[in-house]
């Protein structure tokens, strides 16, 4: 019976060194797995997920130390054995997938060469034996071309083919253990299940044991037999993975589990004679002298949300880039409360400007970090509406009531010293000093975690009641789409292939491309996967290539 | 066409206009300094006529504008002209100068290059540690002093011969020092700390055991010193013979050069360090020296062969002071001496071989720095 457990971590403290002080990022977790099991680790960001992965092959990051229990691997703890000792273990025993496959591999070095490493260097192949075996791999990680896309750069393969060559890099040695660190989450959700399905596959064939992390409960849902929840270091609960999603006990996983619960206040239809407040007419623009946008036209009434959706590079941005004016469109208007509005922006006057402003993916790096809180609201309203001294100050304040932050808290600080969430809100209090109509939402909530991002979401519902915005809303994520959207445009490869009410973009028949994207939101339900793709196989459901999707 | 080769010629050919605006300002700049070479051969006392006479006869008297287009086009067809005071052809003058700086740069480089390359790569793979603050600390020492005091030490210790006796105690005193010296180092880095002192004294140490190698050696061999003070060179002398005399300038210039491509070395691979392909190569199980050679190295050489490239230009174009100590018969010391003769021609010349050299070694660097990038060399 002990046999069988191939990792089991004891009470595992690790310490992360903030200033001059060292605070706990693990609390004493404990974590066994079997030899190939797959277990599923979720929870919000500060959970210490990815901690808990790289302590699996006994890493720590900079800035970091294990400062108690054991990592029992195959019967050595990996805490007390030594570096060199590790290292032979890693990626032989032990393979790891980052996050960012684009940001993981060597720009430096072939993909081939990149896989070979492992195996020639721990001395389990030669480099004709690597090189054959990688192929092989390729070939059963259905990546296209694998005689030959080893041999090309990654800066020249698409970010789904390198999740997907990572993953074979990781089973270059055919280790026991692979720790996925949240693989798909950089990828569109079209993408995502290719990934998903090779992973599994990969997983089941060589039975390979594994850690899946993630913060999305439906991926975890189909790859996991078993999850742990984890929760700022410390286990929350965990079971096996149909269990542990149909009756959760503890409330902070019944919070995780209700998020997707959340929908925005329906609103009436707008009379057919309204003026919409942003239209766009035939509008095309390029970059350079690549196209990017085709004759695309949609409509957004007063107090409405309408969702963008498609994948990345399908002109969703670039759309709001011709609105704002930041690149003016080769063809085609764009018309403000009926009225053209000037192509570029410097041709616009202030009160056009004020009407249209921009919520950021990443708050991040949409805030300058060296300006207060109230600088950053402050620019827009001395700007706009001409306030200055006290009155700018008061006005702040009200915006900062509104956006649910306690003006006398975080009037004076920096963004540095506010959390996601937060500088997401002092990114929507900037864009309602303007006093706009209308609002660009460019993936703002993609960044976030659920919980936080369901938090971004009442709040807009509720700013767009209160202050009659519309919305442009544009994402990825349907989910998203299901909870706020009153109308949907879906875009692909630059051109809008539907749009209509949200209700009836939820119901079929759908044009080819958005019942791709619609089908591959994965779902809660474990057998959705396979069911998935057994019913694309079958042509039940429209796949990838009849939707002329994008490689991937 | 091939793109680099494309881009390459482009670069030449504005290379050639760079150099055209150089010699522009060069002669603008000549026309500023005070006095000629008629006042400045026959001196204070001379007759205005006389003067007059002189400048006819080399051409002085005609307009600066005509002066600069005829010289232009003489250098155009590769005929720099003749030198206004010596009246022998440029051409040759700096050609047999311009070999001895190639030759005394070209020697600095190979050792400096390789050096400066793997000290930085050792730094940033000991980084923080005692080696990587001596190795910083002793190179920018060596940057810091002027160059003609790093090159009067290297004489005292390398150059000056002692009693056999005198040795001995040197010797015996510089061992102490780096033993202790160092040895304060390290103790002191277990604690965080790093001993000024120590180092210090561990590199005066090092040198004094230096000193009494080389020392002991010339004893051996019988000779007054270990190396030549004096790096006169003449043309027919063999190329051992040209290693041997030229090895303190060739010395002196390592010194001055090595910090700042270390420096650069040492910084551009950790600055990658943190880069999530390398986390990924420490998670492959691959041992430190592997993850700096393959994986940060070839990421970082754009930066190494740009500052690589500026001090090969500089230590063809700016070792005047060490050509100078050394009494090195290099074009700096040419240009120096023209200057003080006001002999235009030849300052012309050797300027525009220094613009010429920048120009080249820069357009090497950016071609390098695309060959080594392959999302330029291979793209989508």
């Amino acid at each position: 019976m002990s046999d069988d457990t191939i990792l089991k971590i004891r009470n595992l403290k690790i310490d992360g060194k903030t200033g001059d002080e060292w605070l706990p990022i693990l609390k004493g977790i404990d974590l066994d797995l079997k030899r190939g099991e797959v277990l599923g680790v979720i929870g919000e960001s500060g959970a210490g997920k990815s901690t808990i992965g790289l302590a699996a092959m006994g890493y720590t990051r900079g800035g970091c130390r294990i400062s108690g229990g054991t990592v029992d691997f195959e019967g050595t703890d990996l805490v007390a054995a030594s570096e060199t000792y590790r290292r032979k273990l890693r990626g032989k025993k032990i393979a790891y997938v980052a996050q960012s496959a684009a940001a993981s591999f060597n720009p430096a070095h072939r993909l081939i060469d990149q896989y070979s490493e492992a195996p020639i260097q721990h001395g389990v192949m030669n480099t004709t034996e690597a090189e054959s075996d990688a192929t092989e791999l390729y070939r059963r990680l259905q990546l296209p071309n694998p005689d030959e896309i080893g041999f090309r750069y990654p800066h020249q393969v698409s970010g789904g083919q390198l999740q997907r060559a990572m993953t074979a890099m990781a089973m270059s040695c055919r280790p026991d253990l692979i720790i996925f660190d949240e693989p798909t989450t950089a990828l569109d959700v079209t993408t995502q299940i290719e990934v998903l399905a090779a992973i599994r596959d990969a997983v089941e064939q060589f039975g390979t044991a594994a850690i899946y992390i993630t913060h999305d409960l439906a991926v975890v849902a189909q790859m996991a037999d078993r999850i742990q929840v984890f929760k700022l270091g410390e286990t929350i609960e965990e079971a096996e993975t149909r269990k542990m999603l149909s009756a959760p006990e503890e409330d902070y996983t019944k919070s995780l589990w209700a998020v997707r619960s959340f929908k925005a206040t329906a609103k009436p239809k707008p009379p057919a004679d309204e003026v919409p407040i942003v239209e766009l007419r035939n509008v095309d623009a390029a970059y350079g002298a690549t196209p990017v946008l085709f004759d695309v036209n949609f409509k957004i009434h007063k107090g409405r949300t309408v969702a963008v959706v498609g994948e990345s590079g399908s002109g969703k941005s670039t759309a709001a880039r011709c609105i704002t004016g930041l690149l003016p469109p080769t063809k085609g208007e764009i018309l403000f409360n009926g009225e053209a509005l000037p192509p570029g922006y410097r041709q616009r006057n202030k009160d056009q400007l004020r009407q249209a402003q921009m919520i950021y993916q990443m708050a991040d790096t949409a805030l300058n970090p060296k300006q207060r809180i109230e600088d950053i609201i402050g620019r827009p309203v001395g700007f706009y509406l001409g306030l200055s001294g006290k009155a700018q100050r008061e006005r702040v304040r009200e915006l900062l009531d509104l956006i649910e932050m306690e003006p006398d808290v975080y009037m004076h600080r920096f963004p540095g010293e506010l959390s996601g969430g937060q500088k997401q809100r002092i990114g929507i209090a900037r864009s309602l000093a303007a006093e706009p109509q209308f609002i660009i939402c460019d993936e703002v909530t993609s960044a976030l975690d659920q919980l936080v991002a369901e938090g971004i979401l009442r709040l807009l519902d509720k700013l767009q009641i209160d202050l009659g915005l519309a919305y442009m809303f544009i994402t990825h994520d349907l989910a998203t789409v299901r909870a706020i959207a009153d109308e949907v445009v879906v875009m692909q490869h630059g051109k809008v292939v539907e749009q209509g009410p949200k209700v009836e973009m939820f119901k079929p028949p759908h044009h080819p491309y958005t019942d791709l994207l619609l089908s591959s939101v994965p779902e809660m339900d474990p057998g959705w996967l396979t069911n998935l793709l057994g019913a694309r196989e079958r042509g039940e459901i429209v796949d990838a290539k009849a939707a002329g999707a994008s490689d991937n | 066409m091939h793109p680099i080769l494309k881009m390459a010629l482009q670069r030449l050919a504005l290379g050639v206009f760079t150099l055209f605006v150089v010699s522009i300002i060069i002669a603008g700049a000549v026309e500023f300094l005070p006095g000629d070479l008629a006042q400045e051969i026959l001196g204070q006392a001379a007759t205005p006529e006389a003067v007059a006479a002189f400048r006819a006869e080399v051409g002085l008297d005609k307009p600066p504008v005509e002066r600069y287009f005829s010289w232009l086009g003489g250098v155009a067809q590769g005929d720099f002209g003749t030198s206004l005071a010596t009246k022998r052809s440029i051409s040759e003058l700096i050609s047999a100068r311009l070999g001895n700086t190639l030759f005394l740069a070209g020697f600095a480089a190979v050792i400096a290059v390789p050096l400066a390359v793997t000290l930085g790569m050792l730094a940033a793979l000991y980084r923080n540690s005692w080696f990587d603050r001596l190795i910083n600390v002793s190179t920018l020492s060596s940057i810091s002093f002027p160059e003609f005091f790093v090159a009067y030490v290297l004489i005292l210790f390398l150059s000056v011969g002692y009693g056999f006796d005198a040795r001995w105690v040197l010797a015996v005193l510089g061992l102490f020092l780096l033993v202790e010296g160092f040895g304060a180092v390290r103790e002191g880095m277990k604690i965080g700390r790093f001993s000024m002192f120590g180092s210090v004294f561990g590199l005066l140490g090092l040198a004094l055991v230096v000193n009494a190698v080389f020392g002991w050696w010339s004893y051996q061999v019988g000779a007054v010193q270990a190396f030549p003070s004096i790096s006169n060179i003449s043309p027919d002398a063999s190329f051992s013979e040209r290693i041997y005399r030229s090895f303190l300038p060739a010395l002196t210039l390592t010194l001055v050069v090595t910090a700042h491509m270390m420096r650069m070395t040492r910084a551009s691979i950790i600055n990658l360090m943190a880069s999530p392909y390398i986390e990924m190569a420490r998670l492959k199980g691959m041992p430190p020296g592997r993850i700096i050679v393959k994986h940060a190295l070839p990421n970082a050489l754009a930066p190494i062969i740009n500052v690589i490239a500026i001090n090969l230009a500089y230590l063809i174009t700016g070792v005047v002071v060490v050509e100078v100590v050394f009494v090195y018969p290099g074009l700096g010391q040419l240009l120096v001496d023209s200057v003080s003769k006001r002999d235009i021609t030849v300052v012309q010349g050797c300027c525009l071989i220094f613009a010429a050299t920048y120009i080249l070694l820069n357009l090497t660097a950016d071609i390098l720095a695309i060959a080594t990038n392959p999302r330029l060399l291979h793209p989508k």
